[in-house]
């Protein structure tokens, strides 16, 4: 046998399995096409697009013209920049602590105390409720004259707060309604997360003696590091982005105090036509972003648990 | 039967303070919507409507109506409109991103292909980028393109993918066996027909709870169709309800014309709960996992 004998049907076959390949792959591609159509147009062409405004003082009205860095060196001397990042700090400083904690709370309640589907169904109600309505519910519920919080406020014998009214209230009543929206689904996961922690864990440590708050302490949490990391990450990013609720309620004011970051971008690009201006605002946003993403995964190691 | 104890007591009071804490907004709204818009004043406190009336709801709704406002001025927005634009641009992006993205996460699950994972993991950071850096640049090739005020405007950044739905019915697609696919491969079935008469007739409830999730989704949108769509003839209800608010200016609301709007917008949404509560529940609590 000359080697050209076995060497030809297995050419054969490996051009065979090329055309097999090159099939799979079509048939691949033609699968996503769309999804991937889709992906290009509407997700990654616009990031490079807002980069590339981002160098232009484009108003709409007529060609933007290329400033090259200038954009972002009227951010960084931009006084309303700086407030606008103070301010969405402070609401994140006033959403996402207080949302965690009483998520993880209602979740541990409801752990002990029944699965009941129902009893899920209502904690989760308010998530399912648009952010729109859910400002206009609570722009009702804070009403100084017809509001229920009020009248209960008066029924204690505290005085009327000013709620959405007030620079001094307006951002924290803010922050109180997307806790109100978002604090159920968020139990909902530490929920799940509490599922997934075997019960042995807890009779062992309860033949040692442990106190429930020891178990919790030493078993629960950092047993839900995943779901924390995954919590923490998600809703922080959210509430960097908060718009709905704000563009409802207050507009930014009284006195700016409630004009976050994507407020502020918003009225750039939409209400002044500053497109070039916006685009600069919203891609050092999206930097900061994935900053902060970066270094919350590294500082709850990537989300790893010791169940793993 | 475990026994009552104290803690347990102050347990199911803090649990069941909290479940009120989440539903009594709610109740507000539809009991002010179906108070009289005069003497709602008289009874703001009360957690029982006062005076019921279903005349708000036909108010806004622009049927006819015997209420005659006293003190506020009524909106003329007519949230007939809205609903049906609702239901059309709910309708759209639902089908699509469903028909769309069931197929890309069949071949991200079922298919070997050139550059498989890298997209598929390109798909799932999309999620993370923040609306605002994708907005602008949208809204100009929209305007560009002259769809401001068309729905097929409103859909198009949605229509053909959710980063969510791929992600979700992906991990369906893979807890499946794939016997079957395979026997109607050997049968010399196509790619496509295999999709579409096998596999995916198998995913009826994952579909199913995907499109619920995305129509509540579709059906709460607000920042895009706010953006592109505030014309009559396309303005979808949360639009809608925000410019119903916006009209009033300094004055006081309509408050019962606006939460019967507002109520007209949640009912369809806690119908969708009470059908299909187990689902719903199950699919959100698994839907931030890996």
């Amino acid at each position: 046998m000359s080697v050209a004998e076995i060497s030809a049907p297995s050419k054969a076959a490996l051009s065979a399995a090329a055309g097999r390949r090159r099939r799979e792959n079509f048939v691949g591609w033609a699968f996503i096409l769309p999804a991937l159509i889709g992906f290009s147009v509407f997700y990654m062409l616009p990031i490079f697009r807002a980069i590339e405004i981002s160098f232009t003082d484009w108003n709409l009205l007529r060609p933007g013209k290329w400033v090259g860095t200038a954009n972002y060196v009227k951010i960084w001397n931009d006084k309303n920049f700086w407030h606008a990042m103070k301010v969405t700090l402070l609401y994140v400083l006033y959403n996402i602590p207080l949302q965690t904690a009483l998520a993880l709370a209602i979740a541990v309640l409801a752990d002990r105390l029944s699965q009941s589907v129902l009893l899920r169904a209502i904690i989760v109600a308010p998530y399912l409720i648009s952010n729109v309505v859910a400002a206009m519910v609570w722009l009702l519920m804070l009403d100084p004259l017809l509001g229920m919080t009020n009248a209960f406020l008066n029924w204690i014998g505290a005085s009327n707060v000013p709620f959405l009214t007030s620079p001094d209230y307006a951002l924290i009543s803010v922050a109180g309604i997307s806790i109100w929206r978002h604090v159920g689904f968020t139990a909902l996961l530490f929920y799940t997360g509490l599922k997934s922690i075997p019960q042995s864990f807890y009779e062992a440590a309860r033949i040692d003696g442990a106190s429930e708050f020891r178990q919790f302490w030493y078993i629960t949490l950092p047993l839900l590091k995943p779901v924390m990391a995954f919590i923490l990450v998600t809703s922080l990013i959210g509430s960097f982005q908060v718009f709905d609720a704000i563009a409802v309620t207050t507009a930014g004011g009284p006195a700016n105090s409630t004009r976050v970051i994507l407020y502020y971008i918003y009225e750039n690009a939409f209400r002044f036509n500053k497109m070039g201006y916006a685009s600069a605002l919203s891609v050092i946003l999206f930097a900061l972003l994935i900053g902060v993403t970066l270094i919350q995964m590294r500082a709850l190691k990537g989300g790893q648990s010791d169940l793993d | 039967m475990r026994k009552m104890s104290a803690g347990r007591i102050f347990a199911w009071f803090c649990l069941i303070l909290f479940c009120a804490f989440s539903l009594l907004p709610i109740w507000v709204a539809l009991k002010t919507g179906l108070s009289h818009p005069n003497t709602m004043f008289t009874s703001n406190s009360s957690f029982l409507p006062h005076d019921v009336t279903l005349g708000n709801f036909a108010r806004v709704l622009g049927l006819p109506h015997d209420i005659v406002l006293s003190s506020i001025k009524a909106s003329p927005i007519n949230f007939t409109i809205a609903i049906r634009n609702s239901i059309i641009y709910t309708a759209l992006v639902v089908s699509g991103q469903i028909f769309f993205s069931a197929l890309a996460a069949y071949a991200f699950a079922r298919l070997t292909f050139w550059g498989r994972d890298v997209l598929f993991y390109a798909f799932i950071a999309a999620t993370m980028i923040p609306s605002m850096v994708l907005f602008i640049p949208n809204f100009i090739l929209i305007k560009d393109l002259g769809w401001l005020n068309t729905f097929a405007g409103m859909v198009a950044p949605n229509i053909l993918m959710s980063p969510f739905a791929v992600f979700f019915m992906r991990q369906f697609f893979l807890t499946t066996p794939k016997e079957l696919e395979d026997a109607a491969r050997l049968d010399g079935c196509k790619p496509f027909s295999i999709f579409w008469r096998i596999a995916l007739p198998l995913q009826k409830g994952p579909l199913a709870t995907l499109a619920i999730l995305l129509s509540i989704n579709a059906w709460n949108e607000f920042f895009w169709p706010f953006l592109t769509g505030r014309d009559e003839s396309v303005r979808v209800m949360a639009v809608a309800l925000s410019d119903f608010k916006s009209q009033v200016g300094d004055g006081q609301p309509d408050w019962t014309g606006l939460m019967a709007a507002v109520g007209l917008s949640i009912i369809p949404v806690i119908v969708l709960l009470l059908l299909f509560g187990r689902r719903i529940v199950d699919s959100l609590q698994t839907s931030g996992m890996k």
